[in-house]
């Protein structure tokens, strides 16, 4: 019988190789895909994201991780998908318009699709019309911003803005992020929230969700 | 090349100079649009910045290159126009300079991730060398390695620029952690100073990330640890959005304030980053002389 502490400890010590190869051993065992995210993978998260908040852990561990828990979520997603689990959410993001900065994207995604949610990541300089889009197409229920330059902020507004005109702003969530980005320009310019590191992310959107 | 800095340095400390992109931006450059593009499209703006700076006191200006590196040129379709770009950024900064400043010729970081396995070391150093190069060949005083926030990036840059010859600055942005005394990769400033002076660096540093409180106890712990040269280039506080418009609080007078306590905790160079301008160097200069 696997021992599932193995695979918490993998994906807190951010060890892919073995993240995976116990999830695969579990699998063999007979152990439900849906018990190891919920019971192990996701508390590991949990843990890694205490870790990041008490300055344990910096972005390099939380890349770690969060690539350890990738590793083993590619075997669990088609048993997911063919049990008829649902992803907690499906999250479109990508940097504004106008900034092509994308570690800060990046990291929040990889944490996103760690912590069990569907990523949609559209790249950077995305305009406000392909956020649209996006939602309406794929049915993304949160959106995520990101900006690293004072200067490409007001595009998160614009953004918003587009959302709303297309009548769209009630069915998803809006969350941003970035350097410059406070709680205070979030309630400004409307958005359900803000976080100011990509280890919160994962809270602050389940929060928004209500989950 | 040490000439270079004792002879600035002779005199107590040197100013450096303040922001470039948003003194742009107040001269018509448009947001999203590549700071370092107007070293060929609007020489004449970027020279009016330099200059301001020289009028306002700086002995140290910098120059309009802090993204031309071939990964950020290509992300703007400019690759082809890398050394131009590089080359045109110091002529306009020397030309402003004349006998009054020096040219400390700015490399940024690529804003890609070694960790991550976005980029390479192989294609770090040979990008960083060609710029560093490409700077050193125009005539820059030293180069600039600044704005850093992964240790393994600011060594390859540092060696490729040390490798020109030329002094080489290196500072790095401490904006993480609960007392924002870490890089966001979670280097410290002792880690900083190690490795930045063995990969080659003569003076280093912190810039950006914060205002200028928080560089007191960082400038405390480098120079606990070092004997070289600090250089210190702190925000103007952290910006707000007022009416849709991004502002920084930090007054110039405010800013210059901390100008003393910073020199007392060992700094070298000062000068400002997001949010200061020509003001502040002025306010600065007046603190300290």
């Amino acid at each position: 019988m696997t021992d599932l502490k193995q695979l918490y400890d993998a994906i807190v010590a951010g060890d892919a190789k073995t993240a995976r190869a116990t999830t695969e051993q579990a699998l063999k065992d007979g152990i439900e895909p849906l018990k190891l995210v919920m019971d192990h993978m996701a508390p590991a998260m949990g843990e890694v994201g205490r870790r990041f908040e008490c300055n344990d852990y910096f972005v390099p561990e939380l890349l770690l991780s969060a690539r350890a828990m990738k590793s083993a979520m590619e075997l669990l997603r088609p048993l997911l998908v063919a049990s008829g689990a649902q992803p907690l959410a499906r999250v479109a993001i990508g940097t504004v318009k106008g900034d092509l900065h994308d570690i800060g994207k990046n990291l929040v995604a990889a944490m996103l699709e760690g912590g069990g949610f569907e990523v949609i990541d559209l790249g950077v300089n995305v305009a406000p019309e392909q956020f649209v889009n996006t939602v309406r197409e794929k049915n993304a229920n949160v959106v995520a911003l990101s900006a690293l330059l004072t200067t490409t902020m007001p595009s998160m507004k614009t953004t918003i803005d587009a959302l709303n005109q297309a009548g769209l702003r009630q069915q998803v969530k809006v969350i941003i992020g970035g350097a410059p980005i406070t709680q205070k320009y979030a309630d400004e310019i409307g958005a359900d929230g803000y976080s100011d590191n990509a280890a919160e992310a994962v809270s602050l959107t389940k929060r928004c969700l209500g989950k | 090349m040490q000439a270079l800095l004792e002879g600035l340095l002779g005199g107590g400390p040197v100013l450096t100079d303040g922001a470039w992109g948003t003194e742009l931006q107040a001269r018509g450059l448009q947001v999203g649009e590549f700071p370092d593009g107007w070293n060929l499209s609007h020489p004449d703006k970027v020279g009016e910045v330099a200059a301001a700076y020289v009028q306002a006191g700086s002995r140290v200006i910098l120059t309009n290159t802090f993204g031309a590196n071939r990964l950020r040129l290509g992300a703007h379709g400019l690759a082809d126009k890398l050394a131009e770009i590089n080359r045109r950024g110091v002529e306009i900064s020397r030309q402003a300079a004349g006998a009054q400043a020096r040219v400390f010729a700015s490399i940024g970081p690529t804003g890609k991730m070694l960790l991550t396995g976005e980029v390479t070391e192989e294609e770090l150093r040979d990008l960083f060398a060609e710029q560093a190069r490409a700077l050193a060949g125009a005539g820059a005083d030293a180069l600039v390695v600044e704005t850093m926030a992964e240790l393994e990036e600011a060594r390859i840059a540092v060696g490729a620029a040390h490798a020109t010859g030329l002094p080489v600055v290196a500072c790095m942005v401490f904006d993480a952690g609960k007392n924002k005394d870490r890089t966001m990769t979670g280097v410290t400033p002792e880690q900083a100073a190690e490795g930045l002076i063995a990969a080659g660096a003569d003076v280093i540093g912190a810039n950006c990330g914060q205002g200028i409180e928080g560089f007191i106890p960082i400038c405390r712990r480098l120079r606990a640890v070092t004997d070289r040269p600090l250089w210190m280039k702190a925000n103007a506080g952290l910006p707000q959005m007022e009416e849709g418009r991004v502002v920084y609080r930090t007054t110039p007078e405010t800013f210059a304030a901390a100008g003393p306590e910073l020199v007392a905790a060992g700094a070298n160079f000062i000068g400002g980053c997001c949010g200061t301008n020509p003001d502040y160097i002025r306010a600065l200069k007046a603190r300290l002389g």
